[in-house]
């Protein structure tokens, strides 16, 4: 598969009144085209953060301190804003938890749409109402020809969704991010959005890049996860690696933590303690405090990745030994 | 109607007959009333003393409403509240006080319902305040007691709500809510923004304080999954309608309304080997200013037929303490 996007070493830092403090630490991955990586972690483990430092969003008092970020090759972390406006909507874009954030209550949809692509395509404003029409039908919306005249307000929270949906879409981006896409939705109109999602990136080779905090929409439509806890990669692997051998204490438990619809008699068995704050200085692996198997070693010294021969990545020291055992050979790398 | 609880034997505590509320919509110049959102539709239903009844269903469908019927904070348009076999739908504020203690709601928010600038500790000392004639001493002792109830410790008593985590804000909730000795507590969206780890732990307290002091939960959520694992029973509604109500097991088992069906299917779920066969409903929910006629899902059923958009269903118990309101009920979609 060819690599989309590629992440590596990335540090994203905050200015504030306490002193710089590091959101994402180190993280690296990569997104393949037609594939689907989700980012999971519990809240404030730097998800959104990292997404916003691929897209060149970073709120102002954050910046991208180390690091490198690469679509198709080219290094996008260091463009001049011009070019970066450039490349989001044709290259990269970016679908929120609520749509209203990201859709302009004064403008009807129909503008919204044709917005971006007489922007970026050049083209006149009845052929960009004509390709409006089409995305709106696209996304699955009824009466798309009325919807264009309407404005966001007007239209149920999925339909919101699917207009924004349409608009990321509108100059074919390579990438696509979203960011909780459902989480606002009721199921059957998530099972709706996800639906959807999960067509277009087939249908157009996307890669798409997904957050969520809902393991069972991970399951439903990544080919990759990342775990994220307190701003770093702990566990990367294939979905059916995530879910059946989760190796990670932190992934174990999150995975604990939902409540299995289908087994009545799951116990649930939550993660003691919470997320530490970002100013916190943990000496070793920033997990411990909270991992029931934590060793004297994980208290002192920062867990590398390693790696198995099914490309799945942990940062845990339980993994070092067990790892090598099982696999013959096993790659550490800092 | 003789109707088999889940344990058997069970006392009732509460009851709802035919409790209906409306809300007006104004509009124009003169404010006028111009129609009404029917929130919650002739609901009618019985809570066991020390059982778990969950409700679901889609926003907007008049779970909130009900909570706020049965606490009394909302005036109903019509029908009848039993607590304790004592009617309280039209207690004056007086009378009520004494139900005031005995009923209580969990918010999905804590946070907004406290005062930023005051201690926690102080903010629980009020309940005390209010409805008990304790001294000082005892206040505070009951408080530090309240705060290991709830998982947290003395030393967060002189803490401010913002010094808080989410977990720990929804552990407050709870200490305000259990402090008077309540037999029945809504939690209305309790653990919803709470992430799965924290919330996994407050679910465990819910249920260790359900177990220690015999309290009946109404539990709102619009997660199933949580409410198979917390609920006995569970009731699903629609557009403000009671659509189906059974046994947890029972309900999870053999959904008998389509709605259920396909709100079941639709939860993704958290494994890689499921192959359930995936129900998609079409379109939106209706507005509940202007409900569909006949059956409020025949526009969204897969299994609707003529008399679905004519005749609105009876709610009936379709098999042993198991109540389904569908023409069709018990048909696999
Ligand atoms: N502008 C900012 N200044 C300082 N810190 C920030 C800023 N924006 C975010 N943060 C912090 O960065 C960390 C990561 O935030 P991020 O939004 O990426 O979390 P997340 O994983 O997306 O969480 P959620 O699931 O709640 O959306 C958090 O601790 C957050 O408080
Ligand atoms: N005070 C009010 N005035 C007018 N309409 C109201 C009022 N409160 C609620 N409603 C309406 O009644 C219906 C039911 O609302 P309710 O809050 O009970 O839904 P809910 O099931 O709790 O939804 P959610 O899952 O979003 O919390 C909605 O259509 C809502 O807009
Ligand atoms: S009554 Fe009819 S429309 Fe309503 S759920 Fe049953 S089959 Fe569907
Ligand atoms: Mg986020
Ligand atoms: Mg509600």
């Amino acid at each position: 598969m060819e690599t989309l996007l590629e992440v590596n070493h990335l540090v994203t830092e905050f200015r504030t009144a306490e002193g710089n403090v590091q959101a994402v630490r180190d993280v690296s991955f990569s997104i393949a085209k037609g594939e689907t990586l989700c980012i999971v972690g519990e809240s404030g483990c730097g998800k959104s953060i990292t997404s916003l430092s691929v897209i060149g969003l970073l709120p102002s008092n954050g910046k991208i301190a180390s690091g490198e970020v690469k679509y198709e090759g080219k290094p996008i972390h260091d463009l001049p804003y011009e070019e970066l406006r450039k490349m989001r909507g044709t290259k990269i874009s970016m679908i929120f938890q609520e749509p209203m954030t990201a859709l302009n209550p004064v403008l009807t949809v129909g503008y919204q749409l044709r917005e971006p692509l007489i922007l970026h395509h050049k083209i006149s404003k009845n052929e960009a109402t004509k390709q409006g029409i089409e995305l709106l039908k696209q996304v699955g919306i009824p009466y798309p020809e009325k919807r264009m005249n309407q404005y966001p307000h007007e239209l149920s929270g999925g339909m919101r969704q699917r207009v924004m949906i349409a608009i990321a879409l509108a100059c074919h981006p390579g990438l696509l991010i979203a960011d909780e896409p459902t989480t606002a939705l009721d199921v059957t109109i998530q099972a709706q959005i996800l639906d959807l999602i999960n067509d277009l990136k087939e249908k157009l080779n996307m890669g798409v890049m997904m957050i969520t905090h809902d393991m069972g929409v991970v399951a439903e439509v990544a080919d990759r996860v990342m775990v994220m806890y307190a701003g770093k990669k702990v566990e990367e692997g294939s979905v059916q690696e995530i879910f059946d051998h989760p190796k990670h204490p932190y992934t174990i438990g999150l995975l604990n933590s939902v409540p299995n619809i289908d087994d009545p008699d799951f116990e649930l068995e939550p993660i003691p303690g919470s997320l530490p704050s970002l100013q916190e200085n943990i000496q070793g692996c920033r997990f411990h405090p909270r991992c029931k198997f934590a060793m004297d070693k994980c208290r002192e010294l920062t867990p590398p990745e390693f790696k198995t021969d099914e490309g799945h990545v942990v940062s845990c020291w339980l993994h070092e030994e067990v790892e090598e055992v099982k696999h013959g050979h096993l790659v550490a790398q800092i | 109607m003789v109707t088999l609880s889940p344990k058997s034997n069970q006392k009732i505590l509460l009851e709802l007959k035919g409790v209906k509320k409306y809300f007006p919509i104004k509009g124009g110049i003169l404010k006028r009333v111009q129609g009404h959102v029917k929130a919650v539709e002739d609901v009618s239903l019985h809570l066991f003393e020390g059982e778990s009844l969950g409700v679901v269903g889609e926003s907007g469908c008049g779970k909130s409403t009900l909570g706020r019927a049965i606490l009394g904070l909302e005036e109903l348009t019509e029908g009848k509240i039993h607590f304790r076999d004592e009617e309280i739908q039209d207690l004056k504020r007086k009378e009520k006080l004494k139900f005031v203690k005995e009923m209580q709601m969990i918010f999905q928010d804590p946070y907004a319902s406290l005062n930023p600038r005051q201690r926690i500790g102080h903010a629980l000392e009020e309940v005390f305040t209010m409805h008990t004639n304790m001294s000082a001493k005892e206040k505070r002792a009951s408080v530090v007691d309240l705060l290991h109830e709830v998982g947290l410790k003395e030393e967060h008593f002189d803490r401010y709500p913002h010094e808080f985590s989410g977990g720990q804000r929804q552990r407050i909730g709870i200490a305000r809510a259990i402090a008077l000795n309540p037999s029945f507590v809504i939690c209305d969206e309790a653990v919803s923004a709470l992430d799965v780890s924290v919330q996994a732990q407050v679910l465990k307290l819910l249920k260790t304080l359900q177990e220690k002091y015999q309290l009946s939960y109404l539990f709102i959520s619009h997660d199933l999954g949580v409410v198979r694992y917390f609920c006995d029973r569970v009731l699903v509604m629609y557009l403000g309608n009671t659509v189906e109500l059974g046994t947890v097991k029972g309900l999870f088992a053999n959904p008998l309304h389509p709605y259920t069906q396909a709100l079941l299917s639709a939860i993704p779920r958290p494994s890689v080997h499921t192959n359930t066969k995936r129900i998609r409903l079409q379109g939106d929910l209706p507005n509940p200013a202007n409900p569909p006629s006949g059956c409020p899902f025949h526009t969204r059923c897969p299994i609707a037929q003529e008399v679905c958009k004519v005749d609105k269903p009876a709610w009936q118990e379709v098999e042993p303490a198991h109540f389904a309101a569908c023409h069709f009920a018990g048909t696999k979609i």
